[in-house]
């Protein structure tokens, strides 16, 4: 059953600080809307538990991409449209700037964002396995002050996060180490557009001489939180890529994933996918004229 | 904007008018301009932000007005379809679609033509590719996709050479 507008409170204090003393006065009470594009979907649904929401939208502090030197700061309410539009994110985070531009429509990527991509924790998030391989941290804000954390930690569970009742997700950083490396991302789904993937991937590698000298893999959609495939890695780190390697990184993949059956692919289907596009990637980094 | 008894006044632009409403903040943008407002261009598809068919564009974003609350319309301008012709004249995306059939039943064409006026706002020159990605979030039932294509490029091809 659709929600009843008259059952619900939203506010919209307008700055930070008034937002994160709304979340403190009681916890768990607010919940946090930015774009809208799966809160508003889960409350035509009726699916909403919470009946009160505070609106993240507009609020400057939250907006924006600091650059600075060594990192890059993405704020929180960053849409996929700005990731997709910001001169250094698509120069040096072609993952995630790819897996924004095949998160939903042009009208979803004007109003959804990283941050909400994050804390809504779909293990099927298309940006979320850019993040791990990019070793990602976040910046968690709340009345008692701001914690720094690796994003790899912040999901413990299918849809549980390190989030605390009173905290928001105000930035995620990420160092800018990573030019030069080979990029690699797919999603694989029924359709590009508007779907949501069967298995997507993101990964990086650089090349010294014959040899794997960094390699990072995660995918999504294939285990309850967002997968770094740190044995796939181990077992491609170091070795030239020769057939047997290729190999022994598919066989690795599809034993590190731990998919289910439900409404959009099956166990078999996703763990056979996820050994190709190991295979895939590598093959393409052999080829790449990055690595001479 | 104020507040009181879970109703707040809005307030807003739609197409170029300023406009005052009283909602409660949770109501969806898109029965806003459709119950209040009378703008019945924008319709109602799937309501979950798949189809596309109750976009408008808001602060000159294409947004779909069914996952937008009320309350963070407050002093954004709103462009519907309707806003697009100037009285009689029509705008020519709106001609385009007429001439090489890109509307069927019409559901989805206000959603259509405001995704392309958005894209053209921002590339008036778009390749077939450009408008299909443009388009994508935009579901036809009647599939009538190739002349919806075709009336966006044709649209390009008359506001390039100025006629």
């Amino acid at each position: 059953m659709r929600s009843d507008p008259v059952d619900f409170e939203l506010v919209a204090p307008g700055s930070l600080p008034a937002v994160l003393s709304l979340l403190a006065e009681r916890p768990g009470k607010w919940l946090p809307i930015a774009g809208g594009t799966d809160v508003m979907v889960q409350y035509a649904a009726g699916k909403l538990t919470n009946r009160s929401l505070v609106s993240l939208w507009k609020l400057p502090e939250l907006r924006r991409i600091e650059v600075s030197d060594d990192e890059l700061r993405i704020g929180a309410t960053t849409t996929y449209t700005d990731l997709r539009q910001h001169e250094i994110t698509r120069d040096e985070l072609p993952l995630l700037v790819n897996a924004a531009a095949w998160t939903g429509g042009i009208a979803n990527q004007n109003r959804g964002t990283l941050g909400g991509n994050i804390v809504n924790a779909s293990p099927a998030a298309d940006s979320l396995p850019a993040l791990l391989v990019y070793d990602a941290e976040l910046i968690l804000a709340s009345v008692r002050g701001e914690r720094r954390v690796p994003y790899g930690s912040f999901h413990i569970g299918y849809r549980k996060t390190i989030l605390a009742a009173d905290e928001l997700v105000k930035a995620v950083c990420i160092r800018r180490q990573f030019r030069g490396f080979f990029s690699f991302s797919r999603k694989v789904g029924p359709r590009n557009a508007q779907a949501i993937s069967k298995v997507c991937v993101a990964a990086l590698a650089r090349m010294k001489g014959e040899i794997v000298e960094d390699v990072r893999i995660a995918m999504g959609s294939v285990a309850p939180v967002p997968l770094r495939m740190e044995k796939t890695e181990r077992v491609i780190l170091g070795n030239a890529l020769d057939a047997v390697t290729l190999q022994r990184a598919r066989l690795a993949a599809m034993d590190e994933v731990q998919p289910i059956d439900d409404i959009r692919s099956t166990v078999a289907y996703r763990r056979a996918v996820c050994g190709n596009l190991v295979e895939e990637f590598l093959a393409k980094l052999a080829a790449s004229p990055t690595n001479s | 904007m104020s507040t009181s008894g879970g109703m707040c006044d809005v307030s807003f632009s739609v197409n170029g008018a300023t406009r005052t409403v009283r909602v409660y903040p949770m109501e969806r943008l898109l029965d806003v301009l459709r119950n209040q407002l009378g703008f019945t261009g924008a319709k109602e598809g799937c309501g979950e932000g798949e189809c596309g068919s109750c976009s408008v564009l808001m602060d000159g974003e294409l947004v779909n007005s069914c996952l937008v609350p009320a309350l963070q319309a407050n002093g954004a301008q709103i462009v519907t379809i309707e806003g697009l012709a100037e009285g009689p004249r029509l705008h020519t995306l709106q001609k385009a679609f007429l001439d090489c059939g890109g509307a069927q039943c019409g559901i989805c064409t206000p959603g259509m033509i405001l995704a392309s006026y958005y894209l053209l706002m921002r590339k008036p020159s778009p390749t077939v590719e450009d408008i299909r990605e443009a388009l994508s979030g935009n579901l036809c039932r009647c599939t009538g996709y190739m002349q919806i294509f075709e009336s966006v490029a044709e649209a390009a091809k008359q506001s390039q050479t100025g006629k």
